[in-house]
């Protein structure tokens, strides 16, 4: 028995691109490749990478809104991916989801009574109308709104105020680990901060697990303490939230972090600004998928594949060229 | 002569007297071929005051209450409706936060491209010109690119059309909204580094909106900073990211996360921008100050030139003691576990 909550094996998300309605599939998409990675409880681990680097899909595939193609997700010693019908729907109680857009997430038409209060209804955790509205209100106060607020519709909240929401609805049920989606991508920089210290203090509060996607490094290094980093539907990187940002190993990994927006003038971080998008998964670079853009690339790049090796103890870098 | 010169703009929504000032005197003004950022959080005005310029805003709700803008010195607000044709797209161009929304779905970029060449340079509108334009804004392959639709392109290249179009008829002034906020922090990078490069090459005056402190660094000459409809303070980029002065600027720049920072909580502005029609007496940024004194619920501070060139909204911009404890503030941060 192992102590993590969350194991990820060796999953694979592939969707079939179809020719018409009725054709067999062409090809595959691959959107998630061999992943393997573990969530402790009460840990963060941060996931970053590009649109389209296959981390969304990842995220929910994990808590499987979207079926794995092949692979194990293990949570709390059980796997996900054999479970079905009633016994996922128990299981579902225990791992949530942040979305990232606050303003399509929740449904213009319903109180926010009633958007945090269907989670309680679905799994029956509210015996009657008064614990329902006592506890939707303890959950507003928790993420700090006005309990008052609940009889609101949600176009009266602000993007910041509505992800707060967003927040209370994923806490209703008590989960153990929650998946945040680039929960804070579609707000101001202000803001931005307000909902990562309120992700902190609710999980020091509460010990819950999170796994945080996002595409801004530096977001995701105050909030995780290890980092994975994808492209291409693969981990590139993976290691301590620290050595990650301080000492990347990956060529990527390096022109991420120095994309980071600094605010200081006299910064003497050196802009490596990445060509181009992140290449069709269709049909991606043979060898290492990242060797197009790779301002460092040789030959055998375009070769051979690297898997991922273990450069210092707990960081591994899947790349040829990395010390 | 400025290109651009902004005197004491006011923009109402709605009449009199249940009329909201969304703009409350704002002054600014842009040399040719510089960078001026207006930079502030949502709900501060700087996207009205933007919009304003080549009178983009409907009238009605918006009133044009007071104050006056000139473009090559040339008064904007008391034009008609063929003169503003000339200057939309002619003279100023716009770029805005969601490509994927501002461009037509059902045509080609091409053809929607060609749309602006059309309007302001008749006889350039040509494949030739096109794929000129899209190369200038370095989308690879713009012969075949030009017959794509917009939702084969990705939201950075999405970004490059829009920019193509804008640069079509040749403006003097890009006014790029939230440009990048909608994209990935590489594609941002990207995004901007073209802006600064476009700039070099067609010397045009780019004024650009944002919220974001972080990527002001990078491309500004100026920056304005706004809350609640008033400049709070202007300055040369590289003084104010040095050195601000008013405490809402400090605060906007605490906010951006660092990679560098050892710590664990994010510092924060307290509370959000107070709604239209419910801004506080005396400063408008007295409650969420973290310096902030009594009179100042009272007294509403006037934008003081305390330098040559920065002008700064608060009366305590230079006392040593405040200072001191916002900078307590800001460092108490409990050190990473």
């Amino acid at each position: 028995m192992s102590e993590s909550l969350l194991e990820v094996k060796a999953l694979k998300v592939h969707f079939p691109v179809k020719g018409g309605p009725l054709t067999r599939a062409k090809d595959y998409v691959r959107a998630v490749d061999e992943v393997s990675f573990t969530v402790a409880p009460g840990e963060t681990v941060g996931l970053v990478g590009e649109s389209g680097c296959g981390k969304t899909t990842l995220g929910r595939a994990v808590i499987r809104l979207i079926e794995p193609t092949d692979g194990q997700i293990v949570f709390e010693g059980e796997d996900l991916t054999r479970l079905n019908g009633a016994a996922l729907r128990a299981h579902r109680r225990k791992f949530q989801m942040i979305f990232q857009d606050p303003y399509s997430s929740l449904n213009p038409w319903a109180k926010i009574e009633s958007i945090i209060g269907e989670a309680l209804d679905i799994h029956r955790l509210a015996p009657h109308r008064a614990a329902r509205r006592q506890r939707v209100e303890q959950l507003l106060q928790d993420v700090g709104l006005d309990p008052a607020h609940a009889q609101r519709h949600p176009h009266e909240f602000s993007g910041g105020q509505r992800q707060r929401i967003g927040i209370a609805r994923a806490l209703a049920v008590e989960p153990r680990l929650i998946v945040c989606d680039e929960p804070v991508s579609a707000l101001d920089v202000s803001v931005q901060a307000q909902i990562v210290n309120l992700l902190r203090d609710l999980q020091q509060q509460r010990g819950l697990a999170y796994l945080f996607v996002a595409h801004d490094l530096a977001v995701v290094r105050h909030i995780s303490r290890r980092i994975l980093v994808m492209y291409l539907g693969r981990i590139v990187e993976a290691g301590e939230a620290k050595s990650v940002c301080q000492s990347p190993k990956h060529p990527y990994t390096q022109a991420l972090i120095s994309a980071v927006p600094v605010v200081d003038p006299d910064s003497k971080r050196r802009r490596i600004v990445l060509a181009g998008d992140v290449p069709s998964p269709i049909h991606p670079p043979a060898g290492c998928p990242f060797h197009p853009r790779c301002p460092v690339a040789e030959s055998r790049c375009k070769i051979d594949v690297p898997t991922l090796r273990e450069v210092n103890p707990g960081h591994w870098v899947g790349c040829h060229l990395a010390k | 002569m400025p290109l651009l010169e902004i005197r004491k703009l006011q923009i109402d929504f709605g009449r009199s007297p249940n009329a909201l000032r969304a703009v409350d005197g704002v002054s600014l003004s842009l040399e040719p071929g510089k960078t001026l950022c207006l930079v502030g959080e949502s709900g501060s005005g700087k996207s009205v005051t933007a919009l304003s310029i080549a009178r983009l805003l409907a009238s009605p709700p918006a009133v044009y209450a007071g104050g006056e803008i000139l473009l090559e010195g040339r008064e904007v607000l008391p034009l008609r409706a063929a003169e503003l044709r000339q200057i939309r797209g002619g003279l100023v161009s716009y770029v805005f936060q969601e490509p994927g929304a501002s461009l037509n779905p059902v045509f080609r970029i091409g053809r929607q491209i060609k749309e602006a060449l059309q309007l302001h340079r008749p006889a350039a509108a040509t494949d030739a010109e096109v794929v000129r334009l899209l190369k200038l804004v370095g989308i690879p392959a713009p012969e075949t690119r030009m017959k794509s639709y917009p939702h084969e392109l990705s939201g950075g290249m999405q970004q490059r059309v829009m920019i193509a179009m804008a640069l079509a008829p040749q403006p003097k002034l890009l006014v790029a909204d939230e440009p990048t906020t909608a994209l990935d922090v590489t594609i941002q990078a990207q995004i901007i580094e073209l802006l600064v490069q476009l700039r070099q090459q067609l010397g045009m005056a780019i004024l650009l909106i944002t919220h974001n402190l972080g990527i002001v660094g990078d491309i500004a000459d100026e920056v304005a900073v706004m809350y609640a409809g008033q400049i709070v303070e202007t300055a040369p980029a590289r003084q104010l990211l040095q050195r601000p002065w008013h405490p809402y600027t400090q605060a906007l720049m605490n906010s951006v996360p660092s990679l560098d920072s050892d710590t664990d909580r994010l510092t924060t502005i307290a509370g959000t921008v107070p709604r239209l029609g419910a801004f506080p007496t005396g400063c408008r940024f007295h409650p969420r100050c973290p310096r902030v004194q009594p009179e100042c619920s009272q007294n509403s501070p006037p934008l003081v030139e305390v330098e040559p060139r920065r002008w700064v909204r608060c009366p305590y911009w230079n006392s040593p003691n405040l200072n001191n404890a916002l900078l307590n503030h800001y460092e108490r941060k409990s050190p990473r576990s």
